[in-house]
């Protein structure tokens, strides 16, 4: 795009710019607008699997509920508690919601459709996936109230012990991609399984971790079966349960990009990124922006999938699944994938 | 140009994210004042090409220690009278460790004016390595010419670990744990009984 914008006779640095900008508007306007109809997709998902209708009402089938809720909670008034620390109670929302956008810089959409082709893209995920827990820990410390402080400790707690086994789980996958750049990793997924399934599942010993990849990342991102820091029976709203208006809407968004962004990882990871899922000379005349939507979508609808149909675990379950089976098992595998690629002069 | 820009914003930052920490009222204050630190260093780290251990800085601090301290802080229930009320007392202390690190700071830019010190010039082995990767060069040396410190540093953090878990862990005989295997392998014949008392029987009062 810099050399498009150089071509209107721009100077290097301003063409840059520029095209940085553009760059950025074009990755975080239609995950927004995904999420919104995302959020849609949700209540549609569930509600069918609770033989229900869903929203139906505004737009066809339904289909503008988002917007007309997102107008909704807008003109709300913003209610701040007297005791709150005014401050931080106000910045939480935002941090919540600018790191759900944050990561998205490293996603390829295409072999050259990135916006930071940085070599730790993976590394960066990490790191701003880890930031995720402090709009949660602010928000529940500043509202000064009992319910939201009990799910911010549960937040930061479930956040920590899974990251933990992602990081493993991570470590197999840039071991066979041989790169912590999000581009290599999906190019290492080149007729990866049987020399034409494109991604990493197909493989006996990354389809574990790809499965526990997906559970993880449900742990991650708070979704059900794992949401125990909004569990509506034990703590009311959770860390949201002081907030209205836009900082409430803030929050929703900002989960909602989080478990895109899993999906979007989950898809660049394990399904092969923007690569069509077998290796066929006509699957690639589809761009490959729209596979990793395709994909993306799927991921999604396998979250809430599990959301409409597993019940809640209990806390100390969560913790024991996250610490005494995930963390030794994804441990076993960093040394049975690695064993195994030193074996077969994968690094040579 | 733009680098010289972006070093004044991250080293401006950080130190006035440091001098708050310090004095901000609020003990919270001052752990988030510490990642916003802990953030600037991380873009420091970036604009010297060193992007493998900015990562790991943001990982490490900002996404599990600053986490740890938050939590423990957050805890703490503060009375910040208190908290003056020893000013007098421990005023000879902070003194002492105010004067300490004055000298350190004073040797520091005096050895710094000196002249810099020979540590050896860079060999083959230590020399930075053209064309890989900031993760790939640091792996090749730590896994080669430092494997054993490397490795003793590892020991020691398990050491470390080991040694505040034993000092921690109590066993409470009043617990009652979950052994969810047992519960799996339970059939429903040996949990329920299936009796067929007498008309009026039956019944213990």
């Amino acid at each position: 795009m810099t050399a498009f914008f150089q071509g209107l006779g721009l100077p290097f640095a301003a063409a840059w710019t520029i095209s940085t900008i553009c760059g950025i508007l074009l990755i975080a306007l239609p995950v927004m607008l995904a999420v919104a109809m995302v959020i849609y997709v949700d209540r549609k998902v569930w509600a069918s699997m609770a033989l229900r209708r869903g929203p139906n009402v505004v737009g066809p089938f339904g289909i503008l509920q988002s917007f007309a809720d997102g107008l909704k909670v807008f003109l709300q008034e913003t209610i701040i508690p007297s005791a709150a620390n005014k401050g931080l109670f106000l910045i939480a929302p935002i941090i919540t919601f600018t790191v759900a956008l944050l990561a998205w810089a490293v996603i390829p959409f295409n072999s050259g459709a990135i916006l930071a082709n940085i070599n730790v893209g993976l590394l960066y995920i990490l790191a701003i996936s880890s930031l995720g827990v402090y709009g949660i820990v602010i928000a529940g410390w500043s509202s000064n109230s009992k319910y939201p402080f009990f799910s911010a400790m549960r937040a930061s707690a479930q956040m920590i012990s899974y990251e933990v086994s992602i990081g493993f789980i991570l470590v197999c996958v840039v071991l066979w991609a041989n790169s912590f750049n999000l581009n290599d990793i999906v190019k290492a997924q080149h007729g990866f399984g049987l020399g034409f399934i494109n991604g990493f599942w197909c493989s006996p010993l990354l389809f574990p971790m790809w499965v526990m990849f997906l559970i993880s990342s449900m742990a991650e991102t708070q979704r059900a079966p794992f949401d125990l820091t909004e569990a509506e029976s034990e703590l009311v709203a959770g860390y949201q349960t002081e907030y209205s208006s836009m900082a409430f809407a803030l929050f929703w968004l900002g989960e909602y990009g989080n478990v895109l962004l899993m999906c979007a990882l989950n898809a660049t990871l394990f399904w092969g990124g923007y690569l069509p899922p077998v290796e066929l000379a006509v699957l690639y005349l589809i761009p490959g922006w729209i596979w990793l939507i395709l994909k993306i979508a799927f991921g999604f609808f396998v979250f809430s999938w599990v959301k409409a149909t597993v019940p809640r675990y209990r806390y100390d379950q969560l913790m024991r699944l996250g610490w005494k089976i995930f963390l030794p098992v994804s441990l076993l595998f960093v040394f049975l994938v690695s064993g195994y690629l030193m074996a077969t002069g994968h690094f040579a | 140009m733009i680098q010289a820009i972006a070093f004044y914003l991250f080293a401006t930052l950080t130190i006035f994210s440091g001098a708050v920490t310090i004095l901000a009222r609020n003990p919270v204050h001052s752990v988030l004042w510490l990642i916003l630190a802990f953030f600037n260093a991380a873009g420091l780290m970036i604009l010297i090409g060193a992007e493998f251990i900015a990562m790991l800085l943001v990982i490490v601090y900002v996404g599990a220690v600053a986490v740890l301290f938050l939590f423990v802080v957050m805890m703490l229930d503060i009375d910040f009278a208190q908290l003056r009320a020893g000013f007098i007392k421990n005023f000879p202390l902070g003194f002492a460790l105010a004067f300490v690190l004055l000298a350190e700071l004073v040797m520091g830019v005096g050895a710094y004016k000196a002249g810099g010190l020979a540590l050896g010039t860079p060999d083959a082995a230590t020399a930075p390595v053209a064309g890989l990767s900031n993760t790939a060069a640091i792996g090749a040396l730590l896994y080669s010419r430092y494997l054993f410190l490397f490795e003793t540093a590892g020991i020691i953090l398990l050491v470390a670990m080991i040694g505040a878990i034993v000092l921690t862990h109590r066993q409470r005989g009043d617990v009652r744990g979950q052994k969810p295997s047992s519960q799996i392998s339970r059939r429903p014949e040996e949990a329920t009984i299936n009796l067929q008392p007498e008309v009026g029987k039956g019944v213990t009062l």
